[in-house]
């Protein structure tokens, strides 16, 4: 998947171009839409909307537990399975997204609970490799 | 504007049939509803087909006969059996013919749904990164309402155990066996917090509606059943839907979110022009314990939150205030995607029939109801009239 890996900073291989900022620590992109101001993610290729970087602060919208692994195709992470939770995050007054939740036990996950941005790699085993957007309990972000 | 009736009905058995095709399982249902409506297959004039992954039901005229009928192919995610009874039945009531036919098969292989972001308007990395899984969505969606409306682990417990005792009586149904409620609440997770009793698995199966004209219904000498409504909508803005990346965010998020199923069932109750307190037995996509409970409220049934004492009070049992999935819908059917639409309503006419044996709902029911929900956000609903 090589091809699908883009460089941010000095580490980071982004999963997708145009889904982080450039900025130390980055930030999610999402896309306003230039005619209705709607912000969405991720950005859409194209003229019709412009990308935004999103806020790095968020709350807890929902979340559940992926337990088995996802068929590949298309699921590109490690073979090794350990369960991962999906969160949906809230970013106020711009868009909820769903991402990855990290560094904190699964019974430790409230609805509602803050949380900050930070990039997780796809395969844990593999910290500098392919990093997919992941939030982290607050006051543990990098 | 001619009422649209269900003449005949055929179903192929749901779950694995190792060595039959989904096309011939379709066409095994096509020849039950044949037989059961007195008809032959030069006699059908016209028909909409659903299948998402066994081929082409257009096909089916090869092995049915080449008679030259028109025969039109419907994919439309979980909601594609619905979304083939709805373009039958308006086929009628433009008046253009008398006499068609809506079915459905599919055969899935074992495990999760092989969807494809390509196939959703989605950009390859959420594939790659392990999002297109249903089951985190229906899961993801329950956890949110269960901390809105104070639903409870138990309460999901209480519906997968109906489905599956429901079922015992269900001769087309796949799991015919009663799990205890301590068994479905102790299984190995899947997808938190639902246990593996709680999700439905993809099977196979095949479902064949014969539809006829008010005229021609009475001429064939059956049994009036009606379809009084039969709806399909697509969601509105806001709503939280399988294979999204993103929710909108509103500014008071304290209430339900307007989606697909609330459109469509309301749609359905002003064609019909009666109210879910006239329904009494409803088959409700249930395709994890959770959906069935939310769509107890998305079909207008009770408000959010009293479910719970829904469930405690047996209200939809079979005997209750309003029965719901009478034959076990998905948790113990399986889904057949193009398939598990119209097995909901093949149920309701067996139902208003009074043909359902052990399952069947007491008290010589008039009405039935049908809802399908499925990805990207698609709902259909069917209400039926005795």
């Amino acid at each position: 998947m090589t091809e699908r890996q883009y460089r941010i900073g000095s580490k980071m291989h982004a999963i997708a171009e145009r889904l982080f900022t450039q900025d130390v620590p980055p930030r999610l992109v999402g896309g306003r839409d230039r005619q209705s101001g709607r912000i969405v993610f991720p950005c859409p290729e194209g003229e019709s909307h412009e990308p935004v970087a999103l806020s790095s602060e968020g709350t807890l919208w929902s979340y559940t537990v992926q337990r088995f692994r996802p068929k590949t195709p298309p699921y590109a992470g490690p073979e090794a399975f350990e369960p991962w939770i999906v969160a949906y995050v809230e970013l106020p007054g711009e868009v909820i997204v769903e991402a990855r939740l990290v560094d904190v036990a699964f019974e430790d996950v409230r609805i509602g609970m803050k949380v900050s941005f930070k990039p997780a790699p796809l395969d844990p085993a593999a910290p500098e490799g392919v990093m997919i957007p992941a939030y982290v309990p607050a006051g543990e972000a990098a | 504007m001619s009422d649209v009736c269900i003449v005949g009905i055929g179903i192929h058995p749901f779950g694995r049939t190792d060595g039959v095709s989904g096309v011939d399982q379709g066409v095994n249902a096509v020849r039950a509803a044949l037989a059961d409506a007195g008809i032959a297959w030069p006699d059908v004039q016209f028909a909409y087909g659903s299948s998402d992954s066994a081929g082409n039901p257009d096909t089916m005229v090869d092995r049915l006969g080449l008679t030259g009928m028109q025969f039109i192919n419907v994919r439309n995610g979980c909601a594609a059996g619905g979304s083939a009874l709805f373009s039958a039945q308006m086929a009628i009531k433009s008046g253009e013919f008398d006499l068609g036919l809506a079915v459905g098969f599919d055969k899935h292989p074992r495990g999760a749904f092989n969807a494809l972001p390509s196939e959703y308007n989605l950009p390859e990395w959420y594939g790659d990164a392990g999002y297109m899984v249903t089951t985190q969505f229906f899961a993801a969606k329950i956890m949110r309402y269960m901390a809105m409306f104070g639903i409870s682990r138990k309460s999901l417990g209480m519906v997968a155990e109906k489905a599956f005792r429901n079922a015992v009586h269900a001769p087309h149904a796949w799991r015919r066996s009663p799990v205890a409620l301590e068994d479905i609440l102790e299984a190995p997770m899947v997808s938190d917090p639902y246990s593996k009793f709680m999700f439905c698995s993809p099977a196979e199966g095949g479902v064949a509606l014969i539809l006829a004209s008010e005229k021609k219904a009475r001429e064939l000498g059956k049994p009036l059943i009606r379809l009084k409504a039969a709806t399909m909508r697509t969601r509105p803005p806001h709503s939280f839907e399988v294979f999204a990346p993103m929710v909108d965010v509103v500014e008071n998020d304290s209430g339900p979110r307007g989606t697909a199923s609330r459109i469509a069932s309301a749609d359905a109750f002003r064609l019909a022009g009666i109210g879910p307190e006239d329904i009494a037995l409803a088959q409700l996509q249930d395709t994890e314990a959770g959906a069935e409970i939310m769509h107890m409220a998305e079909n207008g049934f009770c408000a959010d939150g009293e479910q719970e004492r829904w469930l405690a009070e047996g209200r939809t049992e079979i005997g209750g205030a309003l029965p719901v999935n009478t034959d076990g819908g998905c948790l113990a059917c399986g889904e057949p995607i193009g398939a598990s639409g119209l097995r909901q309503v093949y149920e309701n006419v067996v139902q208003l029939r009074g043909d359902a044996g052990g399952r069947q709902v007491p008290g010589n029911p008039k009405t039935a109801y049908s809802h399908v929900y499925g990805a990207p956000g698609v709902s259909a609903v069917t209400i039926l009239e005795r």
